[in-house]
């Protein structure tokens, strides 16, 4: 089976290199795919959309259908990950530690999870002693993580970033309160039924900008038309490809912890990593 | 750009790759395939598209390891090959 | 054969994306837990990606953001000093689906080994037949 794979392997890679010998050295600007339409993006950009950031200017803008569809895609992981998964059985059996002893009580076939005073702690089957530095520089951390997510969004015109990287970092800050607490915490704090309803909002948003051109008079996705909506003399395209921008942050965001949360506790909501 | 730097991380990058698939422990694959991410986020810094390596920064080096290591802990750690 | 030889000096990076690519498929083919075979799908992307970002590449220019300083009325931009942008926007679209792609695979192993207690794919055959 590995003969038959490396054969296969150096076939296709032989292919592959035969092919590449008729391209154009590395760095032409004469190259095939820097001549036709990537120089009208490069010239017309900044008279057009006012957007200093050709690349997001080309995604959100120019190519805004292929984003739509990207967020379309990971929304559809997201929901796929949680049809999979999630698992409503509900939960039996609970742990609490008494902190000053150390002795542990386990509920057998407890409904609900008590509410406990301050000397004992609700813990996971395989609890290992939290470090009091990490927990808080974490806690710290969060909020920073969090405005730079929203810093990295509203900045996507004017420096590298976007409405998907913010997202992604916003969700992975929310990952952080998981790991570093424990992932009851997360799940208290921003319940499941919230986060699917941020990710439908965020693929609304997009799909809602792009729908509103076309009662104004324009194309689907034509951002120019948005001019009597929008406060006299802002940049009608830019403005545009913000609030785009911010429907893929909000998704992208909500899919991410969804993703965490279903993988690290196999549906069921309750303990993880 | 200048061709040493390419040359290099390439061959980082390469090795990075090849280690991955190999070790028998899955923990450090998830850390080994880290590696490889960033790795590449410099190469693309290094040949001009920040936004490619902003992304794959976010992406890989970061929520793409914490799936990995979330899906080994619910999952074995040990491979066979 | 020093014919071969400066064809691959003169285009080596072309080979080493080649071979990225070929370690990847090679993953995806030849390795026998699931984990391995994703690990390898998501070489094979990106060293896909680094193929499309390497082609945008122009010697002498520079990141597609105007500089601030070129930011009014009749300025003239001229497209010999920035990199391509389309080969990094169609890349983006990429890696955002890898990513997606990504965090599926992990839940389908999850779910594959909640229900059969095994990530290797001999063994998982076997059950499979019984």
């Amino acid at each position: 089976m590995k003969l038959l794979a490396f054969i296969v392997v150096s076939l296709t890679g032989a292919l592959l290199l035969y092919g590449t010998a008729e391209f154009s050295d590395w760095g032409d600007p004469n190259s095939p795919a820097s001549l036709h339409v990537s120089n009208y993006y490069i010239e017309k950009t900044y008279e057009e959309t006012h957007a200093p950031n050709f690349v997001t200017a080309v995604v959100t803008d120019y190519r805004g259908f292929d984003t739509m569809f990207e967020t379309a895609v990971i929304f559809c992981a997201g929901l796929g990950c949680f049809l999979l998964l999630r698992d409503f059985r509900e939960k039996k059996e609970y742990f609490y530690r008494h902190i000053p002893t150390g002795v542990i009580l386990h509920v057998k076939d407890g409904k609900k999870k008590i509410t406990t005073g301050k000397e004992f702690e609700y813990m996971d089957k395989d609890w290992v002693p939290q470090d009091l530095i990490n927990r808080t520089a974490c806690r710290i951390l969060i909020p920073f993580i969090q405005i730079y997510a929203l810093y990295v969004v509203a900045h996507g015109d004017y420096s590298p970033g976007g409405g998907f990287q913010g997202g992604v970092i916003f969700g992975s800050s929310l990952i952080l309160l998981a790991i570093s607490y424990d992932l009851q915490t997360l799940v208290e704090r921003i319940r499941e039924k919230l986060l699917g309803i941020l990710a439908a909002t965020g693929v609304l948003i997009y799909a809602g900008i792009a729908a509103i051109c076309m009662p104004m008079g324009g194309n689907f996705l034509d951002y120019g038309k948005l001019a009597p909506l929008l406060p006299a003399g802002s940049h009608v395209r830019a403005l545009g490809m913000l609030g785009v921008e911010i429907g893929v942050g909000i998704a992208v965001m909500a899919i991410m912890v969804i993703i965490y949360i279903n993988i690290v506790s196999v549906g069921r909501h309750d303990e993880g990593l | 750009m200048h061709w040493p730097i390419d040359l290099i991380v390439l061959t980082f990058v390469i090795f990075c790759a090849i280690a991955a698939i190999s070790v028998k422990d899955l923990l450090s694959t998830a850390i080994l395939f880290s590696a490889y991410s960033f790795l590449m986020c410099l190469l693309w810094t290094v040949m001009g598209a920040v936004d490619v390596a902003f992304t794959e920064a976010s992406v890989g080096a970061g929520v793409s390891t914490v799936f990995f290591v979330a899906a080994i802990f619910r999952t074995s750690r040990r491979t066979k090959d | 054969m020093s014919d071969l030889l400066s064809l691959i000096i003169a285009k080596y990076n072309y080979w080493l994306y080649v071979i990225l690519m070929m370690i990847g498929l090679y993953a995806m083919i030849a390795k026998n837990n699931l984990i391995k075979k994703i690990v390898g799908m998501n070489i094979f992307q990106t060293a896909i990606i680094l193929f499309y970002v390497s082609i945008g590449y122009k010697t002498n220019a520079t990141i597609p953001i105007i500089k601030s300083a070129d930011t009014g009325h009749g300025m003239v931009v001229r497209a010999a000093d920035y990199i391509n942008p389309l080969t990094s926007c169609l890349m983006l679209t990429a890696i955002v689906v890898s990513v997606a792609t990504f965090g599926f695979a992990m839940a389908l192993t999850v779910r594959i080994y909640r229900r059969y207690q095994t990530l290797e794919e001999d063994e998982l055959r076997m059950r499979l037949s019984e």
